[in-house]
């Protein structure tokens, strides 16, 4: 293993060119555009034997590696904000293939107002298309993230196409230490050299694919899909056993700080996590319990691993990055509905912080648990951030208990 | 090269049966694409009717329905994907898509695998209109044509942009620096297996536009689909030529134009054209002038 210092989008570039990947069609947008670019690098240096499809837009791309999927290739394509917006149509028809794509998405914010700084909004609202959602809070959890997406999504069980994501600039461009394994490890932890996966087009195996399905035989399709996605979380499971037994790196659905004894959890995806964990340190020092579990498995959703992490915490304070508006934070729902049925049933409450990059310091966790402590008490969604009515914070009205 | 009917392929590369239409020019311009191609073909097919009526009528080679616009974007990654794997020789990629999939909602896409020098055959059969939901506008309808969203009524005389201004795909692909282009049509099957024949044996993209008279769409008797398709070429509406490293020839030339009126009076949707002199002589003069602008670039 060797020590390097890269920024998320180098982590994303070197685990997919680790993973030789063949086909790569990428469309620039800010701030995932550098991962394109290093690959650009990696294969006219000849240090990757792939094919760059320099598409006119994200449409294509995720389109093009459809395509070179269709005939066996392992392919890798980034993305973001606008342009997976503008993927949107062709995600559900890579999950619908079954086509074991992997996506690197440096998570910015959409439009309008314009912001190129990160929140989860573009990820998230592209929760249920039937990809693995993975998110990594530091540089580390890209490049371990991209490696086991690989594994992942060209499992036989699984056959679903998979998304890392990363927040925009904090971690896309902000470079750490990164434990880089050498290419032989790769090459054991992923499954062979493509073409492994049988190509779906063969001339010499005509069939035909993407056709009408009548409603008769609709839902069977629907529950294959959704039984694979869920059952990817064991099989997941198996690649971070061997990916710690060969690296010593510990992955997991839910990764848990300080939660054992905590009588206030915070939930969440992300670097924000990073900051959550400092903020709980210093909190437990003033006397407050606080726990942190932090959401790294997102697709499928880790209901069992999260109940455990929350434990019998009186409180869950669900940090999200997002807003679905109208209702709430787009993580809330989740949380909620896995720990309703949890043996403490705790109170969730849920936070909307650092929208269109607005920084989230340990002030920002702590005000939040500052709000939280004070329990339920009618209100569900507060906004710390924002400038709003009477006390300086605005909140949605929650049902009242 | 003429291909002669003694020289065409006879392997039927579609299995028996389909749901099309009665008198269907897209499956007739399909089979014959298919047979010039052979088996050693992969079909990614935009959506549009001919992916659905496809549905029975099964090619027997692999076939890729995918979306509306993206199919040349699909066919790019499986060129690059097949070149990387040493698989690429010996293989045929063919796109085939309706007017509305290739000039309207997938030019974008069609432009950037062309201007990439992907290899692959683009096949466009042209019913100019939207026929899979149910017969709409498109950027090759005809001028003054009926469709249901250009209707005819108090207000409307049916599509209102100028036959000038009808986008010309083979011309969109040529400003490309496409080094194969054509124009075919499903009334000329010698002619159009020839175009396909040709198409195939140039490296890089190339892209055929086939002229495809819909008797649904059209309001024609179901008998006349290869009727109509002769009259459209006998009329000059269309014109059957090709385009090879931007040198252009006409193919099926003709000799005295007929009137328009013979090509019009078989469809409904131009029933109210027919009917009025002023809007007939409206048609013929944009005819007359498309068609005078492209014989003059053949010079
Ligand atoms: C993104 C998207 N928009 C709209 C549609 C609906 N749609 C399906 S086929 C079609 C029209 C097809 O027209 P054309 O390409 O001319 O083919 P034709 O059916 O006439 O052969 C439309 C509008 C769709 N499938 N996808
Ligand atoms: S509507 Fe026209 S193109 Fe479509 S299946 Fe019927 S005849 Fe063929
Ligand atoms: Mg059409």
């Amino acid at each position: 293993m060797t020590t390097e210092f890269w920024n998320g989008n180098r982590a994303a570039a070197e685990a997919a060119r680790q993973a030789r990947v063949q086909v790569v069609a990428a469309y620039p947008i800010t701030p995932q555009t550098h991962t394109v670019e290093y690959l650009s690098e990696y294969v006219a240096a000849g240090r990757l034997d792939a094919r760059l499809v320099r598409v006119e837009s994200e449409h294509s791309a995720l389109s093009a590696c459809c395509g070179a999927s269709a005939v066996g290739a392992r392919t890798f394509t980034a993305s973001c904000s606008q342009g997976l917006q503008l993927m949107s149509e062709v995600l559900y028809f890579a999950s619908g293939m079954r086509f074991p794509i992997v996506m690197a998405i440096a998570n910015r914010t959409l439009s309008v107002p314009v912001s190129i700084w990160a929140d989860h909004q573009d990820t998230l609202v592209n929760r249920d298309c039937g990809w693995i959602q993975l998110y990594a809070a530091s540089v580390q959890e890209v490049y371990d993230l991209v490696l086991m997406a690989f594994r992942t999504a060209e499992d036989p069980r699984v056959h679903l196409p998979a998304m890392v994501a990363y927040d925009g600039f904090i971690l896309s461009h902000a470079s750490e230490p990164v434990e880089a394994l050498p290419d032989e490890e790769i090459r054991a932890l992923l499954p062979p050299e493509p073409p492994h996966l049988r190509p779906l087009l063969d001339p010499n195996d005509p069939k035909q694919f993407g056709e009408v399905l009548f409603p008769d035989f609709y839902p069977d399709i629907e529950y294959k899909k959704h039984r694979a996605l869920e059952e990817s979380l064991e099989v997941m499971g198996e690649a971070f056993e061997d990916f710690h037994s060969r690296t010593g790196r510990r992955l997991s659905p839910v990764e848990t700080h300080g939660c054992e004894d905590a009588e206030i959890v915070l939930v969440g995806l992300g670097s924000m996590m990073q900051t959550a964990r400092h903020a709980a340190t210093r909190l437990r020092a003033e006397g407050t319990k606080v726990g942190v579990a932090q959401v790294r498995v997102y697709r499928p959703f880790p209901d069992r691993d999260l109940v455990e992490a929350v434990g019998g915490a009186r409180t869950v304070l669900v940090l999200d990055r997002d807003i679905g508006y109208g209702s709430a934070g787009m993580v809330y729902p989740d949380v909620t509905r896995a720990l309703y049925h949890a043996p403490s049933r705790p109170d969730v409450l849920n936070f909307i912080v650092g929208t269109g990059g607005k920084d989230i310091t340990p002030k920002t966790i702590e005000r939040c648990v500052e709000l939280g402590r004070h329990g339920y008490r009618g209100m569900s969604v507060f906004w710390p951030d924002a400038r709003g009515p009477a006390e300086g914070i605005a909140y949605t009205p929650g049902v009242k208990a | 090269m003429t291909v002669r009917l003694k020289d065409l392929p006879t392997e039927e590369l579609l299995h028996k049966g389909n749901l099309a239409c009665a008198g269907c020019p897209e499956m007739v311009g399909f089979r014959h694409v298919l047979r010039a191609l052979g088996p050693e073909t992969i079909v990614i097919n935009a959506t549009g009717c001919l992916a659905v009526i496809t549905q029975m009528g099964v090619p027997k080679v692999p076939h890729f329905h995918v979306l509306f616009e993206n199919a040349p974007a699909v066919v790019s990654g499986i060129d690059d994907a097949l070149r990387v794997q040493g698989r690429r020789e010996g293989v045929n990629l063919l796109v085939v898509a309706g007017d509305g999939g290739t000039a309207d909602i997938g030019l974008g896409s069609l432009s950037g695998a062309i201007e990439r020098g992907q290899d692959f055959v683009y096949v466009c059969f042209d019913n100019e209109m939207y026929m899979n939901t149910g017969g709409q506008r498109s950027g090759t309808t005809p001028y003054l044509a009926r469709t249901t969203t250009t209707p005819v009524g108090a207000e409307s005389r049916g599509e209102p942009r100028t036959e000038m201004r009808r986008k010309d795909m083979v011309e969109i692909a040529v400003a490309h620096g496409i080094p194969y282009a054509a124009s075919a049509s499903i009334g000329y099957p010698l002619d159009l297996v020839e175009r396909v024949e040709k198409a195939a044996r140039v490296r890089g993209p190339t892209y055929i536009h086939v002229h495809s008279p819909c008797p649904t769409g059209w309001g024609m008797d179901p008998a006349k689909t290869v009727e109509a398709a002769q009259l459209a070429v006998k009329t000059g509406c269309v014109v059957l030529y090709e385009v090879e490293d931007g040198k252009r020839r006409i193919t099926r030339g003709v000799a005295r134009r007929a009137p328009v009126e013979e090509y019009l009076r078989l469809q409904s949707r131009f029933r109210h054209v027919v009917a009025d002199p002023v809007a007939l002589a409206e048609v013929q003069r944009g005819v007359d002038e498309r068609y005078a602008a492209l014989l003059a670039r053949m010079a």
